[in-house]
């Protein structure tokens, strides 16, 4: 950091003789971060309530109060066709959701960064609107729709659903990576003879992988996560959400914690291995940089 | 050859995309319009009648779950804002080398599922349950005090919801603020508070307007908050539109009320604009 253009204040403070820091100085630079660890200790708390009654071995259908330790919720949920069934079908919709949205956004956001075209604003605004849009006004006006034209809901208008409500947030981070591109090293491919299919194979979509990966990852997690727009055109097919939400109605099993922590831990590993794959992208980069 | 054609590369990218939100976007708004105005019942079916009285009628009537959705969703706006605030802030300027990792503590609590997360207030609010029942124990609270089924359970799972959509604007426009600048108002015999309050604040504001935005619009028309923490006299619009919809299906007037909820979110969005001067902070 390069120093201001008159450093007065700071040169004539280092000059003075160094006392220790009064009392009160040192308590309140103490209290940001006092205060941050227990916002970030409140944003844990259900987590780890969430957790704790996954293993708790309640009498009756309450899992309000802790009874005893027990592994069996995390054995029982695999033999329950009520829970793997709903499971199935959100995992079902999840993929195939994300993979039509993933492929259509990213369309979108190349032709927004390297095209010059009529209706640009247009598509922009297409684009926005959805995310600003409150989810229940987007489940509504489906099932609107639906009920209009006649059309029964099943899996069929959940994936439709899920993949419209993903498409701009595709479009968004595909478009984020997108901006930052380098063109040169394009250019460089063509100049050196390969054809413009050949670039994008080898160049660009290499690339800009990591942006398409990060894309897809947002969207399935938006998409396995869906209570409200998907209980507006699900009919009778139940996705995991709507499980949850059904049986909460009458107490909340601990099932339902149990597979919340699954969820918890698996999007931990992601992170820490997305974590680690930078470090080490880092650590190789480092002696081409040189520093 | 292929040259002529170049013109038409990009529409060919977004056509498929921008039809997909034509078809599910755009028209199931005019199908909502249009159905708003129509008259009948399930099992006569509907007419377009074009009844546009339907719109007073549905403000009137659900006048009291409007006001509710905007005073919740505003008072947890500002609750946000003066949680996630200072905590934007330490991440920002005092996080140093452990930015990152207190960025993800941030976000890391939501990668459950949001229904997971309300339940487990539920949870932790029940009448016996772990914090009330113990301190009841304790004869620290009267045995007829509760949280849930309160607003105040269900602003505070709005809240707690809606917090990292607040954090996160709030930091990256903390993150942009130059430190130097603030190191210059000090050597130009500003106190601590008064750099904060002239350079840090005011360059954080597009922040501070995102983050608002963020909270404000999914808040005031969340229903699973509401229905999971509150009673039915914490009923919120959403409730009512999701029931009008699933149980009642009173189709043209649940439509009805989801159109005066756009059109109060636009105009809410729009005033607080012009009050914090939106445009040329969104544009900087």
């Amino acid at each position: 950091m390069s120093a201001p253009a008159l450093p007065i204040r700071r040169e004539a403070r280092t000059l003075l003789p160094q006392r220790s820091t009064p009392v009160g100085v040192r308590i309140r630079r103490l209290i940001l971060p006092v205060y941050t660890g227990l916002a970030v200790a409140y944003l844990f708390l259900p987590i780890a309530v969430m957790i704790a009654f996954s293993f708790n071995d309640p009498r009756g259908r309450q899992n309000i109060t802790w009874q005893g330790f027990t592994f069996g919720n995390y054995l029982d949920i695999w033999s329950r066709p009520d829970i793997t069934g709903p499971m199935v079908t959100s995992l079902t919709v999840a993929v195939v959701s994300t993979l039509v949205a993933t492929a259509l956004g990213t369309l979108i956001a190349l032709a927004l960064t390297r095209y010059q075209f009529a209706g640009r604003g247009t598509l922009n605004l297409l684009i926005f609107l959805p995310m600003a849009t409150p989810e229940i006004i987007m489940g509504a006006s489906l099932l609107s729709l639906f009920v209009s034209v006649g059309q029964d809901r099943d899996i069929t208008t959940i994936v439709i659903a899920h993949v419209a409500f993903n498409i701009s947030y595709v479009v968004v981070t595909v478009r984020a990576r997108l901006t930052g591109f380098n063109r040169t090293l394009e250019e460089a491919a063509m100049d050196l003879g390969a054809d413009e299919w050949t670039t994008f194979r080898k160049v660009t979509f290499p690339l800009i992988f990591p942006g398409i990966l990060a894309a897809a990852l947002l969207a399935f997690a938006l998409s396995i996560d869906d209570y409200v727009i998907t209980s507006f055109v699900s009919g009778r097919t139940i996705t995991f959400p709507l499980w949850v939400y059904g049986v909460s109605r009458l107490g909340v099993p601990p099932e339902v914690n149990v597979i919340g922590t699954l969820i918890f831990v698996t999007a931990l590993v992601f992170i820490v291995l997305q974590v680690w794959a930078q470090r080490r992208d880092l650590a190789k980069l480092r002696p081409v940089v040189g520093r | 050859m292929l040259r002529r054609y170049r013109g038409l590369v990009p529409y060919l990218f977004l056509v498929p995309g921008g039809l997909w939100l034509l078809a599910f976007f755009v028209v199931p708004m005019l199908v909502m319009a249009s159905v708003s105005l129509q008259q009948g019942s399930l099992s006569t079916g509907y007419e377009l009648t074009w009844n546009f009285g339907i719109y007073p009628e549905a403000i009137v009537h659900w006048a009291p779950q409007f006001v509710r959705s905007i005073v919740y969703s505003l008072i947890v706006t500002v609750l946000t804002l003066a949680i996630g605030y200072p905590m934007a802030y330490t991440i920002a300027f005092l996080g140093g080398r452990l930015k990152n990792v207190l960025l993800l503590l941030v976000i890391l609590p939501f990668f459950t599922s949001f229904l997971i997360r309300t339940l487990s207030w539920k949870l932790i609010l029940a009448d016996n349950g772990i914090v009330l029942g113990t301190l009841k124990e304790a004869g620290l609270l009267a045995e007829s005090f509760r949280l849930i089924a309160t607003p105040i359970a269900v602003i505070s799972g709005l809240t707690y919801n809606f917090l990292p959509f607040m954090v996160l604007p709030l930091y990256v426009a903390l993150e942009k603020v130059d430190p130097r600048l603030v190191e210059a108002a000090t050597d130009l015999y500003a106190s601590r508070l008064q750099a904060f309050l002239r350079v840090t604040l005011p360059l954080s504001m597009p922040g501070v307007f995102a983050g608002s935005l963020l909270t404000f619009i999914p808040a005031v028309g969340d229903f699973i908050n509401a229905a999971i923490l509150g009673s039915r006299d914490t009923t919120m619009i959403g409730n009512v539109i999701q029931r009008l919809f699933l149980n009642t299906n009173d189709y043209p007037q649940a439509a009805a009320l989801g159109f005066v909820l756009m059109a109060a979110i636009l105009a809410m969005v729009i005033v607080y604009a012009r009050v914090v001067g939106g445009e040329e902070l969104t544009q900087g």
